[in-house]
């Protein structure tokens, strides 16, 4: 890898959204209140812009800021992964905000902030760049979060996130430095190298911590108890933004820091993956039987799938991060389609939460009853959908790292979280109709259908998705 | 190569002819007259063209035919369709039984018709895939991708706890089928390839095998259903619109069944030698018990969802035999069941249409106002039983003979079932067709229409036809069945000289 002090093409795509946030700060607050809409439509383009120079690029991999700083196949996919989820979260909230008189321009920028800082975090080459990625991308999204100051539940959504956000942010950066202390170094090669293929105790102290801290971040348990409390409180397209773009982006840091810093102690830290994975797995598909309010559901759902993600990881292989990568690629569609219907559940004026208000949506609104029902299949693993292949190829992997077991129990709680999902499609197909809803926005339907487009017609050309992510995987080893 | 779009062109035709209902627009009468036409012409065309499939087949040739194959998922993962002598009588079981039940759901759907059709269509392409897959993969996604349109058909459409026997399909096959998922990726892993042909031929260590044929039993057994897992059959059946009972009879059960014969016992000869009795204890256990289970229902539905589970019995039974009489009855009892049980279940239809009850008390009598019908219904409650002359004796009799010459002992405990779905059927034959008709409520029902008439009639002329002219499909499987069978015993001699 060509490692430089300083390359701007490198960074481009960076560099365009941090100069665009800049920029947008000082229009925003010299124009005042009412440019909201302006200022989120600018962001996306600017988005957009990062977006097509992150897929674009076809160099070789690159390393700047002396190796602080990786250009891979891999980071650029999850960049790409990341920067998707933030644009349609945008285009979901301008309806959203317009509608709920939620004012300020400052909503776009936080999620441009928070987006710089997954970027950063997904291209992070040691743990100080780490640090810095995951500290930006999080305090926005504690601001975000509590962003409907007025809103008692956005205000404890948001205090909960950040006290809780603080201690992992704390036990990451103890973990962190360790590491540092046996290793000698911050760099994640170094470390590798470093460590000669075995850890001491201590650094396998350091990596549980950096992994407890990470795994916060992606909400696996035991570190979930933020999420439904967070996803339920927070203003829907608050919601969406939590549930797809850092998730992307703190998976991608928790493979990269676990494959390429400790491939010598993967014996260990395989084996805290696994439980992690298993714990959620088991959480997200029995506690969300019970739920009555749809983002609660989804909650315990996302904390069901990155369980699922997680099984490839267990892995350790080549093949088990082409599944985790994969995985988050169709996760992405499948959230950002189901939170797109969510926004769709508009009744006289006022959005609404509860899965009972979907009752009968299969008359009331046809098509909209079919795309959220090909997402609710697609979530449970049915083939011919995208949801059943991203399973598949984590638990292939699983399977040929002889992790049987976690195989074994891994579908058998799919099984489980699948009645959950069925539920939801008896509500729309099966029981007697409720008040329709309003139209939804354009952007809405927009979203919604595309991702079932993506979901159903995955099956027919799996080669540009799978062969990149094969390509992300690779750079990884 | 000639002829190879045939399979795709049975896998699209449905697809179409939803994708046309899907873009009619309009609730009146006129637009459900259309859609029910346009998925009338659908399923008669894809018949039509399977017919062709089987004129192209050559049933002297053991191996796969009309064969297709494109690149899928990563070079591995193949997207390649073909039919053998075992898997065409499936095909055409399908696309024949698909427009009688379009035909027999003309008038007793009338409630989001238009999404109806479509679902069926889906299920045809669905099932057809199942049956024409030579990618394990691509199997597995046809196999479970059916659960979908099932689901909503007997959620949507079904009866009173519809939506607790759709749950409880759904979960229960889910199940099933992922622990075979699992094992399809150690396949995967292991050959290196999941087309089937390769892996028919491809010698997997006994060990191993154990593991496998677990996993794809844990699928077929539920699927099938075996005795114990079959309890999801009958509520599932009692509470599908009629199409929808005929579909799960006449395919969706044998699925299970042709998984038996195209992986089980091909792919793990040695393990399916080593589970035998485990599958002859669960055989004569569904044939017994589920046949003293039918004989105290009091649903007329039910009762045929029992009986449906212990003529599966049969099925296993004959196949685990793993002899020429043992597999051939299996395939011949299958295809057989698939037209008697839809038949039986096209019955029901016909009165519950009528008086929108399926309790056995309700009727008594019918020969009396219902002559036409009461003769069908006997010429197919007596092919249930399996009357000589009709189609499901050929299919017991070999599976007994098979059976027999594997263990005697089990050929003689199934033997009694033989005798007991004699009870049962000609018990519930007498209580609704029988008797004085007293009721009040019956005096005014009607006669077969000409409609139901032309619904029943094709199931009619094939079930007595096959029972005196088995010829047509014994000769169309009998070359695949004996290359499989010549497999299967070569694996089981190599195995033993390496023990020796």
């Amino acid at each position: 890898m060509n490692v430089t002090a300083l390359s701007l093409p490198v960074v481009l795509p960076e560099a365009i959204v941090a100069a665009g946030v800049l920029a947008l700060i000082f229009f925003g607050a010299l124009r005042g209140e009412r440019t909201q809409g302006l200022v989120a439509e600018i962001a996306v383009a600017l988005l957009a812009a990062a977006l097509a120079v992150v897929v674009a690029d076809q160099r070789e991999a690159a390393a700047t800021f002396f190796g602080a700083f990786v250009d891979d196949p891999f980071s650029r996919f999850m960049k790409a992964l990341a920067l998707i989820g933030s644009l349609v979260t945008l285009l979901l909230s301008i309806d959203f905000m317009r509608n709920e008189k939620i004012g300020g321009f400052e909503f776009p920028v936080l999620i441009l902030l928070a987006t710089l800082g997954m970027m950063m975090l997904i291209s992070a080459g040691d743990f100080i760049a780490l640090y810095l990625g995951l500290e930006l991308m999080s305090l926005s999204l504690y601001v975000i979060a509590a962003y409907r100051r007025n809103d008692l539940r956005a205000s404890e959504a948001g205090l909960k996130y950040f006290v809780l956000g603080a201690l992992s942010s704390g036990m990451l950066l103890y973990g962190a430095s360790l590491v540092y202390g046996y290793a000698g170094t911050v760099s994640f090669t170094g470390t590798a190298a470093a460590l000669h293929g075995h850890g001491s105790l201590g650094v396998v102290f350091g990596l549980a911590f950096v992994l407890a801290g990470l795994a916060f971040k992606i909400s696996a348990v035991p570190f979930h108890m933020w999420t439904p409390d967070v996803y339920e409180g927070a203003p829907t397209p608050v919601t969406t933004f939590f549930a797809s773009a850092p998730k992307m982006a703190a998976m991608a840091i928790l493979v990269r820091v676990a494959i390429v810093a400790f491939p010598g102690v993967s014996a260990d830290w395989r084996e805290i993956v696994t439980f992690i994975s298993i714990a959620s797995m088991a959480l997200g598909s029995f506690a969300a039987i019970g739920q009555t309010n749809i983002k609660r559901l989804m909650a315990y759902s996302s904390i069901g799938h990155m369980g699922f993600a997680l099984v490839g990881l267990a892995a350790g292989t080549v093949e088990g991060a082409h599944g985790v990568i994969i995985y988050m690629a169709i996760y992405l569609a499948m959230t950002l389609g189901t939170f797109a219907g969510i926004l769709s559940m508009r009744r006289d004026g006022a959005y609404v939460e509860d899965i009972a208000d979907l009752a009968g949506l299969a008359r009331t609104n046809a098509p909209m009853a079919f795309f959220l029902g090909a997402m609710m299949f697609s979530l449970a693993g049915v083939p011919p959908l995208a949801g059943f292949f991203a399973k598949f190829y984590v638990f292939a992997a699983a399977m040929k790292a002889d992790l049987y077991w976690l195989a074994v129990i891994g579908v058998l709680l799919s099984a489980v979280s699948a009645y959950y999902y069925l539920r939801i499609v008896k509500i729309m197909y099966f029981d007697e109709p409720a008040k329709a809803f309003d139209r939804p926005g354009s952007a809405a339907r927009v979203v919604l259908a595309l991702s079932t487009a993506v979901v159903i017609f995955y099956a027919f050309a799996p080669a540009p998705l799978t062969d990149a992510a094969m390509a992300a995987a690779k750079s990884l080893f | 190569m000639s002829g190879s779009w045939i399979l795709s062109g049975l896998l699209v035709l449905p697809l179409i002819g939803a994708l046309l209902i899907l873009v009619l627009r309009g609730e009146g009468e006129a637009t459900l007259n259309n859609a029910r036409w346009i998925a009338l012409w659908t399923t008669l065309i894809t018949f039509v063209l399977s017919v062709v499939a089987w004129e192209r087949f050559n049933p002297a040739e053991p191996g796969f035919q009309l064969i297709e194959q494109h690149d899928w998922f990563s070079h591995v993962i193949l997207y390649k369709l073909g039919v053998d002598g075992i898997s065409i009588p499936f095909v055409l079981l399908t696309t024949f039984l698909m427009p009688l039940c379009i035909a027999a759901s003309w008038t007793s759907i009338q409630t989001r018709v238009k999404e109806y059709m479509i679902a069926f269509l889906v299920l045809e392409t669905l099932m057809i895939g199942v049956f024409v897959a030579l990618d394990l993969v691509l199997f597995y996604l046809f196999f479970e991708g059916g659960l979908i349109p099932m689901f909503l058909i007997i959620g949507v459409w079904g009866g009173k706890r519809r939506v607790y026997a759709a749950f409880k399909f759904f979960l229960y096959t889910l199940t099933g089928s992922l622990l075979m998922l699992l094992a399809i990726m150690t396949m995967y892993w292991t050959a290196g390839t999941t087309d089937i042909e390769a892996l028919l031929r491809f010698p997997f260590t006994a060990a191993m095998q154990k593991w496998l044929w677990l996993g794809f039993f844990a699928s077929f057994a539920v699927k099938m259903p075996m005795w114990p897992v079959h309890t999801w059959l009958p509520d599932a059946h009692v509470e599908a619109p009629t199409a929808g009972s005929v579909i799960l009879a006449g395919i969706l059960l044998k699925m299970g069944g042709y998984g038996f014969i195209r992986f089980s016992l091909p792919m793990f000869p040695v393990a399916s030698a080593n589970f035998a009795p485990l599958i002859y204890a669960l055989s004569i256990i569904a044939i017994v018990y589920t046949s003293l289970v039918a004989l105290v229902q009091e649903d007329m539905k039910k009762l045929i969802a029992y009986s449906s589970v212990a003529h599966m019995g049969f099925v296993t039974m004959g196949l685990f035999a793993a002899n020429t009489q043992g597999v051939q009855g299996a395939v011949y009892q299958m295809v057989s069941h698939g037209l008697v049980s839809a038949a039986l279940f096209l019955c029901v239809g016909v009165v519950y249409d009528r008086m929108h009850t399926r309790d056995i008390s309700a009727y008594g009598g019918l020969v009396q106002r219902m002559p036409r019908y009461a003769v069908a219904f006997m010429v197919f409650t007596l092919a249930n039983v399996g009357l000589p002359g009709t189609s499901g004796f050929i299919g017991e009799f070999l599976t007994l003979i098979g059976a027999f010459q594997a263990n005697a002992w089990v050929a003689l405990i199934a033997t009694t079932g033989v005798i007991l779905s004699a009870c049962y059927a000609l018990y519930l034959y007498r209580r609704v067709i029988f008797g004085v008709l007293e009721k009040p409520s019956l005096a005014g029902i009607v006669d077969l229409s000409g409609r139901e008439i032309a619904v029943l009639a094709p199931l009619l002329v094939l079930t007595i036809y096959y029972g005196v002219h088995p010829q047509p499909i014994i000769d169309a499987s009998a070359a695949s069945i004996d290359s499989l069978l010549k497999g299967v015993g070569q694996a089981l001699s190599l195995t033993k000289t390496a023990g020796l």
